[in-house]
């Protein structure tokens, strides 16, 4: 029997509003307990909510961000239960009319290019915290948290593997830290995912009972906690028993996942729309201000990266756009509209797809790059060869994310163009980089001090060619016995010789004319 | 002195004919002397009062004093206090300090009020007869065996009782208004959200609204004028330009001008409020208050709200609705009452709200909960939201034909204690003139125009159109400067 997975994502994210969704208290993470919790966080008797426009603004962005249909009235509701960490018993939240409706990400994975579309994303408010270990029998209820702002982003149930649904989140990560809204930080609670997991027969269409896993806060522990629950569900219903619809949670010690309350317990939540905030209308003006504050979003930066000119992009964008996508806002792609004309007036660099798929990785990234090439004094196809090269592996060894480079972009515009320039082969360059890296000053100042300068001077590379020539009659012989591995042995003699400052290409043409080859 | 008006007292400490030191002493007295009687206060502050007193008075000789600086007035225990314990007359909320003043506390502070204290009401504001306070019944001023009315009965019996002069209440279902018409006074429901529902803990967030109980309908506009306005703290909140309440009751000219001060005035009789269930004898002062109006140049004409039969059964099912939700924060985690002994997290709740709320109080959070829970919603809550939009519809087209709707505040008047604790349906129907306005959200407010055979005061409601607050109180105003119910004051044998 073969099984088809099918998976769809919850995820959470707080958005990074510096006050409450419904209050003024801060949202700034690491408080000490109960210190960031207004009158209002509190639910002292008689304090009521009031809307955080910030909080409105960025569900605004992100659903413009993924092609959805912002709805012009939305209403919240209150999802009713008891917890210590829920001081109103009820959260405020959206029900029946979310602020942003449909919409989709584009993934890729080892299987080329998915479209995972979107249901709905809302806003509601973060419950407090409850913890348990530091008190014996006892729980501490830190309420901090209690009112921070999240939007709740449903996906439908598009993907079909751990590994589809780990790319997902992790493209859904990188768009809303992009598009400035969430900081991912999954660690600190930002970014809270939670799978719903179900396994049918392939080649049915029916959905099969899932089983909800709740609050993943690694991409890595999502792939294993999904690929365990798919093992279990099998299991399951091959052993002829069937797949209780329930909520579990993921030990990572153990590698397994586990109920959590059951159908039995199921909540009603008695939903009802809150009678102390009236409907959130939107109005276009407020659409149209978020449209055009919009960071260029990856996908456009992507093909950006990879067209040769303005009119190849235009052409890259239409041809896309024949690729009928369901809920995916069409306005992406027509060249009419201003998204598309604010990046066509933007350069291009003609990257391959895979350069440019890993540039706007990070806005971060993208942006240094651009902070790069946007001087016009390096090639783009070696500023991206160092980013993506030497940058990336001194970011990987120090652990950091490349805001925190001591790199900056003018700097390393610095080094690459004394490249461009000839002042220093691309070997030496390697060197200067990591002087630089290390905090010993900029690209010219370190090729003085170490006098790194490359040797172009015809006339001392002809004498130093001369003293390699004299000082290897044997490989002079080699090659002049036919063997061409023995010219490059020669090439290697005159860069050490010259420790490496030897102009490479200058020393090919006069050993080559030299030896009369 | 006692039993002036609010207005008589504020011009009596204008013209420095006394201090409110002085005031507030004979107030203090009074109320220790009569209280005991009446159980109209929860909490009284003396200490404060007269240092708010003597704050007023040194504000009036630098020549800062508005209207109601330096007047002693009393808040409905629903209204956080700062400093002061507020209870909502609840063992919940025995001990609980409010660490912050309500809007409408803070408007009648900065207006140089003083205050005596917190005045007793039905627990969390549910009940039409004070019945259901955990800190006991209110007695009616006018006969102690009898009910004042509810949830805002404290500070009816203490106006009616000339111990303060004025007092705020809340009115949900009618919770100024009945106590105003059982209590011989003037009470004032604004339009929904004209004042601000912060710091008013509370029952049933669509319905509930502060206002304002006095001697006249010129006391009621005195403390609205404190009382009124946006604040950002609360969405519900309206922000629109200030008014000044009292304008249409100083405009025209002496009461005994002669001419017919009414004269532009359609008021409107709903067929529905006329049927047989009235007490005879409030149908009768009805009809001498009518009779009043016609010689003050009124018209009076039929009006038909065909679906304001169904506004107690659909308020009975959002207002429990609402309050379901909005007592789920007593769960003795934070504050208020928590049970000495539990085993456990669900036994806490449990044994916190099963000690800490009245039966009248769980039997609502019962009906809301059954009202929202899944399978029910959409039969009972959805239905009764579109059924209140039927009944503010009637209302839009009746005002298409007349002014101002008028009508018995209450079908009789104050029952004996006991009298309909046995049967809350019955009890509920206090409320039958009284729910539309709030189901719609509309002013309306109840002034004195007789009494019963057994000396016992009855209620004329006044309702108007949205935002028509100095309307009606003009109205009642011009009905009050002819006749003279409103002074009357019960003589309390103590």
């Amino acid at each position: 029997m073969k099984w088809e997975t099918v998976i769809g994502l919850e995820t959470h994210a707080q958005l990074s509003t510096a006050s409450k969704i419904f209050s003024g208290a801060s949202t700034a993470f690491g408080a000490a307990p109960n210190t960031q919790a207004s009158p209002v966080d509190l639910a002292l008797p008689g304090v009521l909510p009031v809307l955080n426009k910030g909080a409105v603004e960025r569900a605004i962005r992100f659903g413009l961000a993924v092609g959805a249909t912002i709805n012009r009235r939305s209403v919240f509701a209150r999802k009713n239960y008891f917890y210590p960490d829920l001081p109103k018993g009820y959260q405020i939240s959206q029900f029946e009319i979310p602020v942003v409706q449909g919409g989709a990400m584009t993934i890729t994975t080892a299987q080329g290019e998915k479209t995972v579309r979107l249901t709905r994303a809302h806003l509601e408010e973060d419950a407090g915290k409850s913890l348990h270990e530091d008190y014996h029998g006892m729980t501490g209820i830190d309420l901090n948290r209690a009112g921070t702002p999240l939007l709740e982003i449903v996906s439908e149930p598009d993907m079909r593997s751990s590994e589809e649904a780990v790319t997902y989140a992790k493209a859904l990560h990188a768009l809303v830290r992009w598009i400035g809204i969430c900081d991912g930080n999954m660690q600190e609670g930002s970014f809270r995912c939670d799978a719903n997991v179900s396994v049918r027969p392939a080649g049915s269409d029916t959905l099969g009972t899932r089983c909800e896993i709740k609050n993943l806060n690694s991409f890595r522990f999502m792939q294993q906690a999904i690929e365990f629950e798919v093992r279990r569900q099998i299991e399951l219903i091959e052993d002829g028993r069937s797949v209780v619809q329930e909520t579990r949670l993921y030990d990572p010690d153990r590698n397994e996942t586990r109920s959590m309350r059951s159908k039995e317990d199921a909540q009603d939540y008695r939903y009802f729309p809150d009678p102390d905030l009236p409907p959130l209308v939107i109005d276009e003006a407020w659409i149209e201000r978020v449209r055009a504050e919009m960071p260029e979003l990856p996908a456009m930066r992507r093909l950006r990266f990879m067209a040769t000119s303005r009119v190849d992009l235009i052409e890259i964008v239409k041809s896309r756009s024949n690729v009928d996508q369901e809920g995916v806002d069409d306005e992406l792609f027509d060249e009419s509209v201003p998204v598309l004309q604010a990046s066509a007036l933007k350069a291009t660099y003609g990257l391959p797809q895979s350069d440019a798929t890993t540039l706007v990785s990070s806005r971060a990234m993208a942006d240094y790059y651009e902070g790069v090439v946007a001087t016009g004094r390096v090639d783009p196809k070696l500023a991206a060869n160092w980013i993506l090269g030497e940058l990336s592996a001194a970011m990987n060894r120090a652990e950091i994310e490349i805001e925190r480079a001591p790199i900056s972009p003018v700097q390393l515009t610095a080094l690459l163009s004394r490249i461009d320039d000839g002042t220093i082969s691309g070997k030496i360059a390697k060197e200067v980089f990591d002087a630089m890296w290390a905090g010993d000053g900029d690209a010219d100042t370190i090729i003085a001090n170490r006098g790194l300068k490359q040797i172009s001077d015809e006339g001392a590379i002809d004498k130093i060619v001369d003293e390699v020539l004299a000082a290897n009659p044997a490989i002079v012989a080699e090659f002049r016995a036919g063997r061409e591995k023995a010219f490059n042995s020669l090439v290697g003699q005159a860069m050490k010789a010259t420790k490496g400052k030897a102009n490479p290409a200058q020393v090919n043409a006069i050993l080559k004319k030299k030896l009369g080859a | 002195m006692m039993t002036s008006s609010l207005a008589d007292l504020s011009r009596a400490l204008a013209e420095r004919r006394l201090s409110s030191v002085e005031l507030t002493q004979a107030v203090l007295e009074r109320i220790a002397r009569i209280n005991p009687t009446l159980n109209a206060f929860v909490t009284i502050d003396a200490e404060h009062a007269l240092a708010d007193a003597r704050a007023a008075d040194a504000r009036r000789a630098g020549g800062e004093a508005g209207p109601l600086n330096g007047i002693p007035i009393a808040h409905k225990d629903v209204l956080m206090t700062a400093g002061l314990r507020t209870t909502c007359g609840s063992r919940m909320l025995e001990n609980f300090v409010a660490p912050y003043d309500a809007h409408v506390v803070a408007g009648l502070k900065r207006a140089g009020t003083v205050l005596i204290g917190k005045t007793n009401m039905d627990e969390f504001a549910m009940g039409s007869s004070n019945e259901t306070s955990y800190f006991g019944t209110v007695k009616n001023p006018w006969n102690v065996a009898c009910v004042p009315g509810g949830s805002s009965g404290g500070s009816a019996a203490a106006v009616a009782a000339r111990l303060v002069p004025g007092a705020t209440g809340t009115d949900t279902g009618g919770s100024i208004r009945q106590p105003a018409a059982f209590s011989g006074i003037t009470g004032l429901k604004p339009t929904y959200g004209i004042c601000s529902r912060y710091g008013l803990i509370a029952f049933a967030s669509s319905l509930d609204q502060a206002g304002a109980f006095g001697q006249t309908a010129e006391d009621c506009a005195l403390l609205l004028n404190a009382m009124a306005g946006h604040d950002p703290r609360d969405s519900t909140s309206l922000d629109r330009p200030a008014e000044d309440y009292t304008r249409l009751l100083r405009a025209r000219g002496s009461p005994h001008d002669g001419a017919q001060p009414l004269a532009q005035l359609r008021i409107g009789l709903p067929n529905e409020y006329f049927g047989a269930g009235s007490d005879p004898d409030v149908a009768a002062a009805l009809d001498t208050a009518l009779a009043e109006f016609r010689r003050l140049g009124a018209k009076i004409v039929n009006v038909a709200l065909p679906n304001v039969n169904l506004s107690v059964p659909v308020y009975y099912v959002i207002a429990p609705a609402e309050a379901s939700s909005n007592l789920s924060r007593f769960d003795g985690v934070r504050y208020g009452h928590r049970a000495a002994k539990y085993d456990d997290l669900a036994d806490m709740y449990k044994k916190s709200r099963a000690e800490g709320f009245g039966a009248e109080v769980k039997r609502r959070i019962l009906v809301g909960t059954y009202v929202l829970s899944h399978g029910y919603y959409d039969a009972y809550y959805l239905k009764a939201q579109q059924v209140r939009r039927l009944i503010a519809d009637d209302f839009r087209r009746a005002y298409e034909k007349c002014d101002v709707i008028m009508g018995p505040t209450a079908p009789s008047t104050a029952f004996r204690f006991g009298a309909m604790t046995g049967d809350p349906v019955q009890m509920y129907l206090n409320d039958i003139f009284t729910t539309a306005a709030n189901l719609t959200g509309a002013p309306a407010m109840s002034i004195p125009c007789g009494f019963d055979r057994s000396g016992l005061p009855i209620g004329l409601q006044i309702q108007g159109d949205y935002f028509a607050e100095a309307q009606i109180l003009d109205v009642a105003h011009r009905y009050q400067q002819a006749t003279d119910w409103h002074q009357r004051s019960p003589a309390l044998n103590v």
